[in-house]
């Protein structure tokens, strides 16, 4: 995909793209994009009907009437042959139907919209701290490369991925909320704030500065701080080793010998000249490492008690409501294909050499 | 001539003396780095800890003793015992087991699939090349962790189960790199040269294309294990992975929750292990791509 | 100004005894034994093959031998300026002020995310307090005097949207904006078509001698060298073997310089089938 964006590919020459070769790129990503989609549609599909759970006694419980039992069968389209179940299940999910949660009775996208918000502050807020203090580490590393500060890092960084998310989470907790008492404990917020705060945004921290409530921000950051510092670890682990990967492959480029040569000054040198060229790679390592985050956040959600989407599904999941957690599933997979197809597009937006 | 001057002669005789010869240079550059060498002293201990389980005078990883319940660490019972009386030491060792057998599982599994498919699709290409690329792009559109969850929750928990979903989570990647490999010695004279001699895609497939193939996938491999046991562990937190009273190192994790604020210890020790055997993995994983592939630095 | 600089008695630039040697896991390499010369204001050519060491050399003087390279020297003297062991912070008014260097690729040595102008403008700027708009007016200035026509258009462009030759100007324009006293020129037109080379080098002539500068010419092409340049100094295996006029190199008389000399051919000749091989003689690396 990314190929055909930067128009590296057979046939794409190094001139202004014109309309018609640009359209046709856009056709093609999108044609791609779809077809990504219905699988991603047929593999949940798949998982859903290989439950050994029967989807009515789900809803009708074992002690209903055959009758009820075959309404709701016809309801849902059970009887149908499984092609026609998988074409009506595409349309479903492209119209945002996901199917009604068992356990709650709910659309599972509305209760997916609930929960998402959460999920989404947790996870902008760990990409942050990943990128301000992981950047500057990966260039550090990279231009003592060797030398203690290089060590130091890559240990560091080894640690984050080796550490487990949860357990992290746990030992986060029993020092920093057990025994020094520096942050809250889990959960978003004290019960004693959640029903005063207007909901706009449904980020709380958002929400209660907009709205000049600065004790519920306290009590917010005071929650989110924790969780997000420990996902946000994963996220400087990953940044930082790459920044430094790019970097060392920059700092080893004879532009940057020239710039020495003009009489520059180290800092120079490497802020401006080498981490310029590593800004575009950079800019897609953060967009995957927050498709990343998705991922830690289902475990870190169910240790802080964090009410978003990764707790949805594991919830879910407990109870069986396998609708709710295919729904959940998609729209992960969604997310992450998103994601994937913007840090291809900002790739192509910033680099100098696709203009 | 000593056996090192041997393996280090500039002319060869054999080709097996020249494998052997970069064999051994690759090692001593793996063992020079010391982090690679704690990696692999880790991995080690880990597959004799596992191996020689039953026989390490620990003590029963099973046996319940309510009067003996949460004792903290001792000369006794070096990592405590949990909520059941069971000693923790002796359920990590015998946990070990289950991470060895759950890490060794999937790479078999997950190698060889991957090396077919991506082999295939590039030495045939056209459409069966286009069709086998979209399902791992399908594949690959899905954090892997949630994409596992989803399996194990739809085939129930257990751990085979967590196996199978793991791999089917795990395999793309591999699939892409023996592509790719393919694809580049696809059109190569020696290849040409044997279909001249009539032989079929199958024997090109699997004697000529796929040994080429192998290096690869197994330094890819190493460096995934890490993920995979994070993986692995993180199905056992939610409980999806080995069932009680199995010693799984996640599901005690998750056990040992309830507890955490007095009783640490029954939480701590089996992340610790958990950390420790993960970390291991990724320093011999980087330490051979290191050794292997030096462009990557 | 030029004339106020060649007040300085003695010549230019003073080597001897340079010695660079890379630590690597197969052992020691030596790539620079122990070699010296001096130049004034001139043009120096110096030739050799691919690890001969001849660029080494100029990044030797420069202090830019990369990490694990070792530099020992009895002298490197650049107009009363002790080249060796000198500080960061002295560097950077040696380095771009006094002495500048061109590479060899200007796809490789330009910065590919920045337009050529601000790459110049910035050489400018890094040696002289000047407004942003002054070191604009420099640089435009200076890719008039590289023979660049429309500079305002190639000012905004970025090193991939412009042309070998082109983008060596482009090099040659930045160096040569902050008035240095010596210029070396590694292997400047060797990624470049002959009838560009030309082009180039008629530039980079017309510059230097307007100047008054040094120029110190790094090529493995002799006769480019010999046309271009005062004087030679062929290097091989890290020690110069050679050193002539350009007008008397027929009369060189070390046989790797005599191989050389006999493997060009010539338009007009009559008397030779074939060119001769080159034969390399043990004896020349000791």
């Amino acid at each position: 995909m990314a190929e055909v964006l930067r128009g590296t590919g057979p046939g794409t020459a190094r001139k202004a793209p014109s309309l018609a070769r640009l359209s046709r790129r856009a056709g093609v990503l999108l044609g791609t994009l779809a077809l990504t989609f219905l699988g991603l549609l047929f593999v949940t599909f798949v998982i859903g009907r290989v439950i050994p759970i029967d989807p009515v006694l789900a809803i009708v419980g074992d002690r209903a009437l055959p009758e009820v039992y075959e309404r709701v069968k016809l309801e849902l389209g059970l009887d149908k042959p499984l092609t026609t179940q998988f074409v009506r299940y595409v349309a479903e999910t492209a119209t945002g139907n996901f199917g009604k949660s068992v356990l709650t009775g709910n659309p599972v996208l509305d209760d997916i919209r609930q929960f998402f918000p959460a999920t989404l502050e947790l996870a902008t807020l760990a990409t942050l701290l990943g990128v301000a203090l992981g950047v500057p580490a990966g260039v550090l590393a990279a231009v003592h490369k060797g030398r203690w500060p290089d060590h130091v890092i890559r240990v560091v960084s080894l640690i984050g991925y080796s550490v487990p998310v949860f357990w992290l989470g746990l030992v986060g907790l029993l020092v920093f909320y057990a025994r020094l008492d520096w942050v809250a404990g889990p959960g978003r917020i004290d019960i004693v704030y959640e029903y005063s705060i207007e909901q706009s945004t449904g980020l709380m921290l958002v929400d209660t500065a907009l709205s000049g409530n600065w004790d519920a921000f306290r009590d917010a950051f005071a929650h989110i701080i924790l969780p997000a510092s420990i996902l946000g670890y994963y996220s400087l682990a990953y940044i930082a080793r790459m920044t430094r990967s790019f970097m060392l492959e920059q700092l080893a480029q004879e532009y940057v010998t020239t710039a020495r040569v003009k009489g520059l000054g180290e800092g120079r040198v490497v802020w401006r000249h080498a981490l310029g060229n590593v800004m575009v790679p950079l800019i897609t390592v953060v967009a995957l490492s927050y498709a990343y985050l998705l991922e830690g956040a289902v475990l870190t959600e169910t240790v802080f008690a964090w009410p978003g989407l990764g707790l949805y599904i594991t919830n879910s999941l407990f109870n069986a409501d396998m609708t709710a957690v295919l729904g959940g599933t998609v729209v992960v997979g969604v997310c992450f294909i998103g994601l994937n197809l913007l840090s291809d597009l900002l790739y192509a937006v910033f680099d100098p050499r696709t203009r | 001539m000593s056996a090192r001057a041997w393996l280090l002669s500039d002319a060869p005789a054999s080709r097996l003396q020249a494998r052997l010869g970069r064999a051994y240079l690759s090692a001593r550059a793996l063992v020079a780095n010391p982090l690679a060498l704690a990696g692999l002293l880790i991995v080690v201990a880990l597959v004799v800890v596992a191996a020689l389980a039953p026989m390490l005078e620990v003590g029963d990883p099973f046996a319940q003793d309510l009067s003996q319940r949460l004792l903290p660490p001792s000369a006794e019972h070096w990592f405590g015992t949990d909520q059941l009386g069971r000693d923790i030491l002796s359920r990590v060792v015998q946990g070990a087991r289950l991470t060895l057998t759950i890490v060794v599982l999937v790479a078999v599994i997950v190698g060889p699939l991957g090396l077919l498919i991506g082999t295939v699709a590039g030495y045939f290409g056209g459409w069966i090349d286009a069709v086998l690329m979209r399902v791992t792009d399908i594949f690959l559109a899905f954090p892997r962790l949630i994409l596992a969850l989803a399996f194990v929750s739809a085939l129930g928990p257990g751990i085979e189960n967590a196996i199978i979903a793991i791999s089917i989570t795990l395999w793309p990647p591999y699939a892409r790199i023996a592509r790719a490999e393919t694809m580049t010695v696809r059109n190569s004279d020696f290849i040409a040269a044997i279909q001249l001699q009539g032989a079929s895609s199958a024997r090109i497939l699997w004697g000529h294309i796929m040994p080429l193939c192998v290096s690869s996938v197994i330094i890819r491999v190493t460096l995934d294990m890490a993920g995979v046991i994070l993986i692995a562990a993180g199905l056992g937190f939610l409980g999806l992975g080995a069932q009680p009273p199995a010693p799984e190192w996640g599901a005690m994790v998750s056990a040992g929750r309830d507890f955490l604020l007095d009783q640490w210890w029954v939480a701590t020790m089996p992340g610790l292990a958990i950390f420790i055997v993960s970390l291991g993995f990724n320093l011999l994983g980087d330490g051979l791509r290191d050794v292997l592939d030096p462009k990557h630095a | 100004m030029p004339e106020a600089r060649a007040a300085h008695a003695g010549p230019l630039l003073d080597v001897a005894g340079l010695h660079v040697r890379f630590a690597t896991p197969r052992g020691l390499v030596h790539a620079v034994r122990g070699i010296g010369f001096t130049m004034g204001r001139e043009k120096l050519g110096i030739v050799g093959e691919s690890g001969s060491g001849k660029s080494v050399t100029a990044r030797a003087i420069l202090g830019l031998v990369p990490r694990p390279g070792r530099v020992e020297a009895e002298r490197i003297d650049f107009g009363g300026t002790d080249l060796r062991g000198l500080s960061p912070r002295q560097w950077r008014a040696v380095r771009g002020r006094r002495i500048a260097m061109v590479l060899q690729d200007p796809k490789f040595s330009l910065n590919p995310v920045m337009p050529v102008g601000e790459q110049i403008a910035e050489a400018y700027r890094t040696h002289a307090k000047a407004s942003r708009a002054e070191a604009r007016d420099r640089a435009l200035a200076m890719l008039e005097a590289v023979r660049i026509r429309d500079p305002r258009r190639v000012y905004g462009a970025y090193p991939h949207e412009v042309s070998g030759g082109m983008g060596q100007r482009i090099m040659i324009a930045m160096m040569l904006v902050p008035e240095p006293e010596l210029l070396i020129a590694d292997e400047i037109t060797s990624a470049l078509d002959v009838t560009v080379q030309m082009q180039v080098l008629a530039i980079l002539d017309d510059l230097v001698t307007q100047r008054g500068m040094g120029l110190i010419f790094i090529s493995h092409d002799l006769s480019l060298v010999a046309s271009f340049c005062d004087r030679v100094q062929i290097m091989y295996a890290g020690r110069i073997v050679e050193e002539a006029r350009a007008s008397a190199l027929s009369a060189a008389r070390h046989p790797y310089t005599r191989g050389l000399l006999a493997c060009l051919p010539s338009v007009d000749e009559a008397e030779r089938a074939e060119l001769p091989v080159l034969k390399r003689d043990p004896a020349w690396l000791a």
